[in-house]
């Protein structure tokens, strides 16, 4: 792993003002992220991972502290930090290859250019024969494929997650888990992983960052050394659960604090 | 869906909706037949339909009615200025609510105008019309533009809107700039809107060039009504308020032909 961290959170604070009132979603959160590394943010819902990654995307602008993305600030939005969101946000009035090609096409780029590529990436996330429909003709799970090959083909330098497999079921969930692990191992890109399954971060990530209730901290961050090439399977393993064990005491003292801050 | 048979099925076969408008014919013609209106001021549904025809074809004799023939050049008149005038507010009125929609300053600028003087009803513009563009064309394309410019521009302006944050979010994130997310983005997710705008608008034209016909101009459907209700022709009148009726629905539906058209995506969408 390089020296520098490719993203760069250097004690981030972030307010929101909620019906004039101030609402600390993040407090003094840091947190580096290596080149090729897959980092997921685990926490309850709520504990501001999202608003997190809000401001990694450039939607989003820290109150105080910094968010750098290869030692620069980030101001912008921009296509080398893509998102996968949790709806897969696709546009509805585009087929499937025109949604995967839109930020290709976007930046001008000649099909000729990158015809193979999206071809490629297209079979590798299992939609080819799907090109020519329209997002309303695909299930959730297939949504949300268009939704990872349209980042994949621009080749970012980092992919955020935000808990993109969230609104999937059970089946289709741990389906699209091995997908994601099989194009990580290919392609090698930083993910940033957002989410609250525990299983899902260990299963997936390099490390997990678990977060506190709001307002969000990293309460610690684990290293996860499964080794790789990894499938479901792992997640039966001794090791697995062990780790299990010990992210699932620290959140749930989280929750059960976020219960009651709600209930208060 | 399974074939039925049975009292169900049976009574969803009865031709229901023809059942009013046949009542209503019936009522009609034993009304001008029994003498239960004043004579000569309401015509049976035969007399509209035979006037109606020859007002189309031309009376078989050489005759002095005004109206023989006259039909196909009356309804290209007010539907000719119904379309530019659409155009006319389509291509105003479109740009304008995407801008109104999508910029902050273009609504606190444009905004409280177009809202102060919408309610201002059409036909209360025309001695205005007339004042300042005479008894022209120009008054009529005036006061349609005006009617249809109101529900394009405040339907445009809702459907930009209404864009979904995510997806502004998502086409930032794949570099895409203003100007791409105005025309790619924000247009294409305001069209269904644009649409109902466009639709509105063509109802109100269609109304606008009625009454501007009927004073501002001396040719169209509109000046026909006026001056045969002026010389005592109620059969043309009722002609020509069924001729205004059936253009408007025409209109109405290649619009709707159009939008289902470009809107094929949300079809799917319902189908889903």
């Amino acid at each position: 792993m390089s020296d520098r961290p490719v993203i760069e959170l250097s004690d981030v604070w972030k307010t929101f003002d909620k019906g004039g009132r101030p609402v600390e979603a993040l407090q003094g959160v840091s947190v580096g992220i290596a080149r090729n590394e897959f980092a997921a943010i685990l926490g309850p819902s709520g504990c501001g991972k999202s608003t997190l990654l809000n401001m990694v995307a450039g939607f989003d602008a820290p109150t105080r502290g910094a968010v750098r993305f290869d030692g620069e600030l980030v101001r912008t939005p921009s296509p080398r930090r893509a998102v996968v969101f949790q709806e897969p946000a696709l546009f509805p009035w585009y087929t499937v290859l025109d949604n995967i090609t839109f930020g290709l096409r976007t930046r001008g780029i000649a099909p000729s250019a990158y015809r193979d590529r999206v071809q490629t990436i297209i079979e590798q996330v299992g939609l080819q024969g799907f090109e020519s429909h329209y997002p309303a003709e695909l299930s959730g799970g297939m949504k949300q494929r268009v939704g990872i090959a349209r980042v994949l083909v621009m080749e970012p330098d980092v992919l955020l997650m935000d808990e993109p497999f969230g609104s999937l079921d059970a089946q289709t969930r741990s389906v699209m888990q091995e997908l994601l692990l099989s194009v990580w191992e290919r392609h090698q890109q930083t993910v940033l992983f957002v989410t609250h399954d525990i299983e899902e971060a260990l299963l997936l990530a390099d490390s997990v960052s678990v977060m506190t209730a709001r307002p969000g901290r990293i309460k610690k961050r684990l290293a996860i050394e499964l080794p790789r090439p990894r499938a479901l399977e792992v997640t039966t393993s001794p090791f697995f659960n062990e780790l299990k064990r010990e992210v699932l005491a620290l959140i749930r003292e989280e929750s059960v604090k976020a219960a009651v801050e709600r209930a208060r | 869906m399974a074939t039925s048979t049975g009292p169900r099925a049976s009574r969803r076969r009865f031709p229901w909706p023809v059942l009013l408008p046949l009542a209503f014919l019936t009522l009609w013609t034993l009304a001008v037949h029994r003498h239960w209106v004043v004579e000569g001021i309401i015509p049976s549904p035969v007399q509209v339909v035979q006037s109606w025809y020859w007002w189309i074809f031309g009376l078989p004799t050489r005759s002095m009615s005004p109206y023989s023939g006259t039909w196909v050049a009356a309804v290209l008149y007010s539907s000719r200025r119904v379309l530019q005038g659409f155009l006319l507010a389509s291509l105003v009125g479109i740009p304008l609510g995407l801008f109104v929609g999508w910029n902050r300053l273009v609504a606190r600028l444009v905004d409280p105008s177009i809202q102060l003087l919408r309610p201002v009803p059409i036909t209360a513009w025309l001695p205005f019309a007339i004042a300042v563009f005479g008894i022209y064309d120009a008054s009529a394309l005036f006061l349609i533009g005006l009617g249809a410019f109101y529900p394009i521009v405040v339907n445009t302006t809702h459907g930009v809107r209404d864009t979904n944050l995510l997806l502004l979010r998502a086409a930032r994130m794949m570099g895409a700039g203003e100007s791409t997310i105005l025309t790619k983005v924000v247009f294409r997710s305001a069209l269904p809107s644009i649409f109902t705008g466009l639709r509105l608008g063509i109802g109100i034209a269609w109304t606008a060039v009625i009454v501007a016909e009927m004073i501002a101009v001396k040719s169209g459907l509109g000046y026909v009504l006026w001056d045969a209700y002026y010389v005592g022709r109620m059969d043309i009148c009722v002609a020509t308020m069924l001729s205004v009726g059936l253009l408007g629905f025409v209109s109405d539906r290649a619009l709707q032909l159009l939008a289902n058209f470009v809107l094929r995506w949300r079809t799917l969408e319902a189908h889903a």
